[in-house]
Order: structure tokens, then sequence, then C-alpha cells
């Protein structure tokens, strides 16, 4: 594929390409390059207001108001000193939550959901069928809507408030048992689950000791999205919860902002606040890329 | 190339190990899907079934003038009335479709074409972008509207300091009709990077020898992404689509993080703000519940609308 035209001048512009006569492609060469910048100014964009955080976390009130939105401040050390002493190191309890409610929660929700997407892959009953199209209904329930609902009736059972009421509610996953269905569909092959039972496994030994395994990879995607989805949920937490004590991260910072709009000292500490809690998850994300397997959710789509 | 799951023989055309298990008791799946079954009930049915019954309930004045008591009672479809006739809430309606219409194009135009630009042969820095363009996945919404708040905040806003500087007067990130492009700027940095591994990955499940093909037939890139390309990873499209939809009709965590800092949005800017204030505030737990059925109508019948449209079996051969 070397049959590039070169010396061509005029800028690259994908639509303005031919093929000529003989089926020749011309301005091949451009089409990388092209490529590469358009790609190299998204990830620009996406990296501009993660770099203008943590620059902006330096600069003392003053500053922030008055210089360049990218000129460093003098105030780091303060920020951090007040953000550590705001409300007795209340903002390290939201962090805490933060990881308790995602970190939780996507365990519980993963586990139940490879369960549930276990029994519907790898077991034909009466009923399967209509329980997996009602789980699939679900998907598209939007789950904000949800949460007015959700609140009533915990409430009318008493937990509203507490930390059960933000744990529960996300452990259903509808998508996530989706998933684990075609992974203990794709993974665990029949054969091993009909050996192990001419064994004498019990069924919740061969589920734990052989199927869990084998769906190990699949797992680790379901949880990182249920992970990152409660880690950015938002609604639910603001309306089940009213003690701050009991606040993740990103209430606990609307409420910094909302306080802020009368008192621009705020906005410092939730400026330092917000690249305290994205840095650790960023970090987080491009550790366990790897693990990532997008390649299973994408491949999951097709059925 | 990774072997994905996505060619894996279809789940229900396998009589022969149900036959070899037939003997076993049916109760076993029962007993793993129970605590799904359990959590579903619990948290989807019965919010759901509540909403709906709590929106044909309502408050009559019973006896008359100045001793009437207020009792809760049917009153049948008041509250759907009441709703659909209430300025704000349709106002908010309309608000949230403006922002999906901007929105919801431009994440996903904007991930296929980083995808596809990602699959393009010979590009450099590809691991570098992509993972750049990923990471706002990982910043919650609230913060994300935060960071991008305090760059459109007249004073902290880096392009109206630059404007201060060459004496140009400062934009309004604010204003109307521009807070809809800022609001969907938001959804697109948070959106653009998820949606397009999706695709991006879809993409590398499909064999070079298809490409391979059409170089020898004379095509060019553009028409290899465009005539090959997009239609296999249309069921990918379809679900980052749908997805895209569902997230977007819900707005609330962007618009109610931006409001301290500008006027311009109300307490009652998109419906579920409204919803909120009625349930929380006026305490009016039939009209927030009506309103919630409305929008949730809404939302399940504009993804319903996608998938007919596309008439692909995005979820597996059982929906």
């Amino acid at each position: 594929m070397s049959t590039l035209t070169r010396s061509r001048t005029a800028p690259p512009r994908p639509g303005s390409r031919r093929i000529d006569g003989r089926g020749t492609v011309k301005r091949r060469a451009s089409t990388p390059r092209l490529a590469t910048t358009v790609l190299l100014l998204g990830a620009l964009y996406c990296l501009i207001p993660v770099a203008w955080v943590v620059i902006a976390s330096s600069k003392s009130p003053r500053e922030l108001f008055t210089t360049f939105s990218f000129s460093p401040g003098s105030g780091f050390i303060d920020n951090l000193v007040s953000l550590n002493d705001y409300a007795g190191g209340q903002f390290w309890q939201w962090g805490l939550n933060s990881l308790l409610y995602a970190g939780v929660g996507a365990l519980a929700s993963t586990l139940v959901s490879a369960m549930a997407g276990y029994a519907l892959a790898k077991f034909r009953f009466a009923g399967r069928d209509l329980l997996f199209a009602v789980i699939l209904a679900g998907v598209l329930v939007p789950g904000i809507v949800l949460a007015v609902p959700q609140y009533l009736l915990l409430a009318s059972v008493g937990i509203a408030g507490s930390y059960w009421s933000v744990l529960l509610p996300v452990i259903i996953n509808p998508f996530g048992i989706f998933l684990c269905r075609v992974f203990a569909a794709a993974a665990v092959p029949d054969d091993t689950l009909e050996a192990a039972r001419l064994d004498g496994a019990s069924e919740v030994r061969i589920f734990g000791a052989i199927a869990l395994p084998m769906m190990s990879q699949g797992l680790v995607t379901v949880f990182l999205l249920q992970f990152v989805g409660i880690w950015n949920n938002f609604l639910l937490p603001f309306i089940m919860l009213s003690d701050q004590s009991k606040y993740p991260v990103t209430l606990g910072l609307y409420t910094f902002l909302s306080k802020g709009a009368g008192d621009s000292d705020l906005y410092p500490l939730v400026i330092m606040g917000s690249a305290v809690s994205i840095i650790p998850l960023i970090i987080l994300l491009l550790v366990l890329q790897r693990f990532w397997r997008a390649d299973l959710l994408a491949g999951g789509l097709k059925g | 190339m990774t072997v994905t799951v996505a060619r894996t023989p279809p789940l229900t055309d396998r009589p022969k190990p149900a036959r070899r298990r037939s003997h076993r008791s049916s109760l076993v799946p029962w007993m793993f899907a129970a605590p799904a079954i359990l959590f579903f009930v619990v948290f989807l049915i019965i919010p759901i079934g509540y909403s709906i019954y709590l929106s044909f309930r309502g408050f009559r004045v019973e006896g008359g003038g100045a001793f009437g008591r207020r009792v809760e009672t049917w009153i049948g479809f008041d509250n759907y009335a009441a709703a659909l006739t209430d300025p704000e809430f349709v106002a908010g309606l309309g608000r949230v479709l403006i922002y999906g219409v901007i929105a919801i194009p431009s994440v996903l135009g904007l991930a296929l074409l980083f995808a596809l630009l990602l699959d393009t042969p010979r590009v450099r820095a590809r691991s570098f972008s992509r993972t750049a363009i990923f990471i706002p996945y990982a910043v919650p919404g609230v913060i994300a509207s935060l960071l991008w708040g305090f760059l459109y905040l007249p004073s902290t806003s880096p392009v109206n300091f630059i404007a201060r500087e060459l004496g140009a007067g400062p934009l309004d990130f604010f204003g109307y009709p521009a807070l809809y492009f800022s609001l969907a700027n938001i959804a697109l940095w948070s959106g653009v990077g998820f949606n397009m591994i999706i695709i991006y990955t879809s993409l590398r499940a499909i064999p070079s020898e298809i490409y391979e093909a059409a170089r020898i037939d004379g095509a060019n890139e553009l028409q290899i992404a465009w005539r090959i390309k997009v239609p296999l990873v249309s069921p990918a499209l379809v679900l980052t689509g749908l997805f895209s939809v569902i997230g977007t009709l819900q707005l609330y965590s962007e618009p109610a993080t931006l409001r301290p800092m500008t006027t311009t949005i109300s307490s009652t800017w998109v419906p579920l703000m409204k919803i909120y204030q009625e349930a929380f505030m006026n305490d009016n737990l039939g009209g927030a519940a009506a309103a919630s059925v409305v929008l949730a109508g809404g939302i399940l019948l504009f993804s319903l609308v996608l998938l007919r449209f596309f008439q692909r079996r995005t979820f597996g051969e059982n929906s």
C-alpha cells in the first residue's frame, strides 16, 4: 500500500480526496497526519480543564480572580491546609464515604449481576426469557426518575439518610446483568460445568470455584463501570442524605460551591477539593486501564 | 486482534446441554437469580408502581369554608393535567430537548470521528490521545460542571481574560442561547471518551482482511470508514446512542452545579429540578410523581423510537 502521490501542497481535506482512473488513492500520506492532528486537538480539549484545576488549586482567593487562568499562584499549601482544616477534616470523610459507596456498592452489584447473568446464561428454565426481557427493560428505565419514590419508600422503613439508603439502590444494575450473561455464555463452557456436576460438586461451589474465576475479566469491567457510575452519581445521595458527615465527595463539593456563591473565599476550597478528588480517580483509571476490557463490552453488544 | 464474545453462537439454540441437565432441580437458577430479582423488585418495580400510584393521588378540601380539611384521595388525571399545563415543567422539557438536540449528536458524532481516526493506519500518539480523551470519564458530572463553570465564569475564564487584554467585552457563556452550548460542551467533554472507546473497540474487532479487499478495489480511507466501518459498528452506535438519550434527558447535576454561578438558571430549569422542588419543597408528591411518570415515559418513548429506527438486535436475540 505505498502508492502515494506526494508533492501536494493543498491543505489536507478528507472530503477532497478522489480516486483516479487507475484506482490509485491520492493524498494517502496526508490521512495519518490529519488524523493525528485532530486526535491531539481532542486530547488537548480533554486535558485543559484538568490542567486548569491543578493550576488553579495553587491560587489564593485574590489571585483566582486577578491573574490569568493558567498562571500558577502562590497559595497551594494554604489552600491544602484550609481544605484539610475545613469542619475538622470533613473533606477526607467525604472521600472515605465516596470510596465506601462506590467500592462496596460496586462489589455487591457485581456479585449480584454475576449470579443472575450466570443463571440466565447457563440454565434453561421456565420463565427465563421473560425474566431476561424484564431485566433488559430495566436498562431503559431512567434511574434518576426513581430517586424520589426510592426516597419515600426508604423513608417509610426508616433508613432514608443512612449509609444503606445510598448503598442499596445501586446494587441492582440491569446493564451489568446483561453483560454478565454475555460473559458467562462466552467464558464458561457447559462441559466444564457438567464434569464438575458429575464429580458431585454443589451448585454453589461450581459457581464460586469454576464459573466466577472464568468470568473474572468481564466482571472487572462490570465492577469498574459500576464503580465510576456510583462515584459520579449525584442525585441519589443528594435526595437521600441530609447529614453532611455521610456525604460523598460530589455532594460535599456541591454544597461548598452553593455556599461559595456568597463567600468567594470558599472558591479556592472548591477548586482544591476538585483537584484532590479527581487526581486519584484519574490515576486509578490509568492503572486499571489494562484490566478494562472494553472489547468484551463492545463485543457483548452484538449478542 | 483479540477474539471477542461477538462470535459466540446464540444462547438459545443449544438444546443439548439442556436435555442433559433436565433432571436437575429447576430451583437452582432461581436461587442464583434471587438477589437480583429481589433488588430489581424493591428498587425498580415497587418505586415505579408507587410513583404511578402517587401520581393519581392528591389533596382535596373536604367540607366547606374555613373549616375545610385537606384529605388525600384519588384525583384521577388531575396531576397529569396540572403537570402538562404547568408552564415551568413544560418549559423545562423544552430546554432539555434543545439541549439534547445539541448534545447527543455532538457527543456521538465526535466519539465516532475520534474512534475512526484512532483506527486509521499509521496514526501517531495513538495511545496518548486515546487515554487523554478517555480521562474525563473519571471526572464526576458535578466536578466537570465545576471546572467548566470556572472556565465560563467571567472573572476566572481564560477566554475572557484574553478578550479583556485585547480590549473586547466579556463573553457571556451563561446567556441565551450560549447556555445550551455551554451545558452541551460539558456533556461532550464528559461523554466523548467513553463512547469513543466503545466504538473504537468494536472497530478493532472487524477483521482487517475486509479493509485489504476494499483497498485493492481502490477505496480510500474515507470510503472505507464511511461505507464499511460505520455500518459494521452500528450496534455499538445504537447502544451508545441509547445511553446518551437516557443520560441526557435526565439532565440535573450540571445545571444544578452551575446555578450558584449564574442567575440564568432558575430553580426549575430542567424537569428534574422541578420534580425535586415539588416533592421536597412544595410537599406536592402527587404532582412530582405525575411529572416523573411523564418524564420517564418520554425517555422510554424516545429510546424505543431510537431502537425501532435502527431495527437492530442490539441487545441480543431476546429483545
